[in-house]
């Protein structure tokens, strides 16, 4: 795995410039996160990368600091989509796709990174409140008149899914404090990770209570000749399918010239 | 040496395409078919998505009947007027199988109904060719001289009215069979990615009575058009086309296909035709196999939107 770094233009000047003449009036904890750059391209032959993402903490207590009660969750989430999931059932002996369920607006991706486990960090119902975490993601259904244990079976499924294919992935760990109010984060970007506008948020936990959220955009997309096939596929479809079969007719052609016996 | 595929959206190794391209060249040389019947079940065992495999196997059918068809132009064995009434019924039948194909995708049933018409066709045919094939075995080693049915023996396809002349086929028959043949391959050109010479070729020397030395030049014929027409189909409608995949699977194929036909030379008729029937029949069992065996994963996700 390579590392693509997007660095943050980190705001370290908050501390040391506030500290002697506020230092009577507890200040309220903030978070930033920056990348240095808002697109990042990735190639064919991409198998996987982690990003980094770096973030500073604004008017962090010194003693929580010390005593490691800040914790930081840093979500890259993909472009929401409608998605279908189907269950096979058996029919005659034969493996038939029956029952599906639409959900609207689910992100394509959806990797984290953490402090600690997640357990270790709050509790399960302000996980809920935030719909923070791949397991609290709340997928909204398209047709709400399902039986709720339908419903809660295809999330599962959704979920698991999405798990298999890396796509939803969580790096406990991946979150590590450099200093009182530096951190870095590692997210994980899966080989098949979507095109377009990822969101990168950060959560700031103390002592078990949501704080505050920053947000910043990132738009991912694939260069080179592939992408560009697959763009002239899609925009420009019925030039796409002459070139194709000018292209097999050609290859048809130069093989009889080439390797021809009679 | 991995390659991005930009249509199929995913890693391959291109040796294996090569390699794949190659082998079904080769047989297709040895034994005379398209070979589209084994490209899409190979690349569906590879992974990729069956709508991709089947539109780019129909891609890839084109190359390799362009050069089959220049040779028979060569020798004059091509009834262009029986191809070209083959192909009007064949853009009737690929419309109505792109139409087919899509509504298929968008129920989430196009995987299985691709398998099922995969398991049934080449199960029908591999059978059939294989029975044939062994009776001419046993007739053969017995020393007795294979019977072949006469041509002008006469059935009930003969009776339908609007016949129509084919000079170069020595044939006086009705429209109707003929467009309506042209028509099932069509369908099924475009729904399983396969050129539809295994069917083409019995159905026109058994069914029609066309003589065999026309029969593969013009199904070739009319299978260049029909793919062509077919991938454009599933180029504008669905973009499952993977340009990339087909020129991989092709560059193997047109080479393999000259050392398949050398290797055909050596063998019997009736040999081939029944290790043909061998190969029909393992794609066939291994595709039965997937539709009975319980998936590892019973729930799968797809983009909504599609169309």
């Amino acid at each position: 795995m390579k590392s693509l770094k997007a660095l943050a233009a980190v705001a370290l000047l908050s501390l040391t410039a506030a500290a002697p003449a506020k230092a009577q009036t507890p200040l309220t904890e903030g978070i930033q996160i920056g990348l240095s750059t808002d697109a990042v391209s990735i190639t064919a032959g991409f198998s996987g990368a982690d990003l980094t993402i770096f973030g500073s903490l604004e008017n962090p207590d010194p003693l929580v600091a010390r005593q490691g009660r800040y914790d930081v969750i840093v979500v890259l989430e993909g472009p929401p989509k409608p998605v279908v999931v189907r269950r096979k059932d058996r029919v005659l002996g034969v493996w038939v796709n029956l029952d599906s369920e639409t959900f609207e607006n689910v992100p394509v991706s959806y990797s984290v990174a953490t402090t600690r486990p997640l357990q270790d960090i709050t509790e399960p119902n302000s996980y809920k409140q935030l719909s923070l975490g791949a397991s609290n993601l709340y997928m909204q259904p398209a047709d709400a008149s399902d039986s709720p244990a339908t419903i809660e079976e295809f999330t599962a499924a959704l979920r698991e899914r999405k798990a298999a294919a890396g796509l939803y992935s969580e790096n406990v760990g991946g979150v590590q404090f450099l200093s009182q109010n530096l951190f870095r984060a590692t997210v994980r970007l899966a080989p098949n990770v979507p095109v377009g506008t990822h969101k990168a948020r950060a959560f700031l936990f103390k002592s078990g209570l949501f704080i505050k959220e920053s947000s910043a955009q990132l738009e991912i997309r694939k260069s080179g000749f592939e992408q560009s096939i697959f763009r002239v596929a899609h925009d420009y479809s019925f030039l796409y399918g002459v070139f194709a079969i000018s292209l097999a007719m050609i290859t048809g052609w130069l093989g009889r010239l080439v390797f021809r016996k009679d | 040496m991995g390659i991005y595929l930009p249509i199929a959206e995913i890693s391959v190794n291109v040796f294996v395409l090569l390699a794949m391209g190659a082998a079904v060249g080769f047989l297709s040389g040895m034994f005379g078919v398209g070979g589209g019947f084994l490209i899409t079940p190979l690349l569906i065992f590879y992974n990729i998505p069956p709508a991709i495999a089947v539109a780019t196997g129909a891609n890839q059918v084109i190359a390799s009947s362009v050069s089959g068809v220049l040779s028979h132009m060569k020798r004059g064995t091509l009834d262009f007027k029986l191809g070209s009434v083959l192909l009007a019924g064949g853009v009737v039948g690929s419309t109505g199988g792109i139409y087919v194909f899509g509504l298929l995708r968008r129920l989430g049933q196009l995987d299985l109904f691709i398998s099922l018409l995969y398991v049934v066709l080449l199960g029908t045919v591999g059978g059939l060719m294989l029975v044939e094939s062994i009776n001419a075995l046993r007739a053969t080693r017995r020393g007795a001289a294979p019977v072949l049915k006469k041509s002008g023996q006469h059935n009930w396809v003969h009776r339908l009215p609007l016949k129509m002349r084919f000079r170069a086929s020595k044939l006086f028959v009705s429209v109707i069979p003929v467009l309506g043949l042209g028509a099932g391959i069509g369908f099924l050109s475009s729904i399983m990615g396969v050129g539809g010479g295994f069917i083409m070729v019995p159905a026109l020397i058994y069914l029609l009575k066309v003589p065999t030395n026309v029969v593969i030049g013009t199904s070739l014929f009319q299978i260049i058009f029909t793919s062509a027409y077919t991938t454009l189909v599933h180029a504008t409608t669905n973009q499952t086309v993977d340009v990339m995949l087909a020129f991989l699977l092709m560059a193997g194929g047109v080479a393999g296909a000259q050392y398949g036909a050398k290797a055909g030379q050596r063998l019997r008729g009736e040999q081939l035709r029944a290790l043909l029937a061998l190969l029909v029949l393992a794609v066939a069992i291994r595709l039965a196999i997937d539709l009975f065996v319980t998936p590892p994963n019973l729930y799968s996700l797809s983009a909504v939107g599609l169309n």
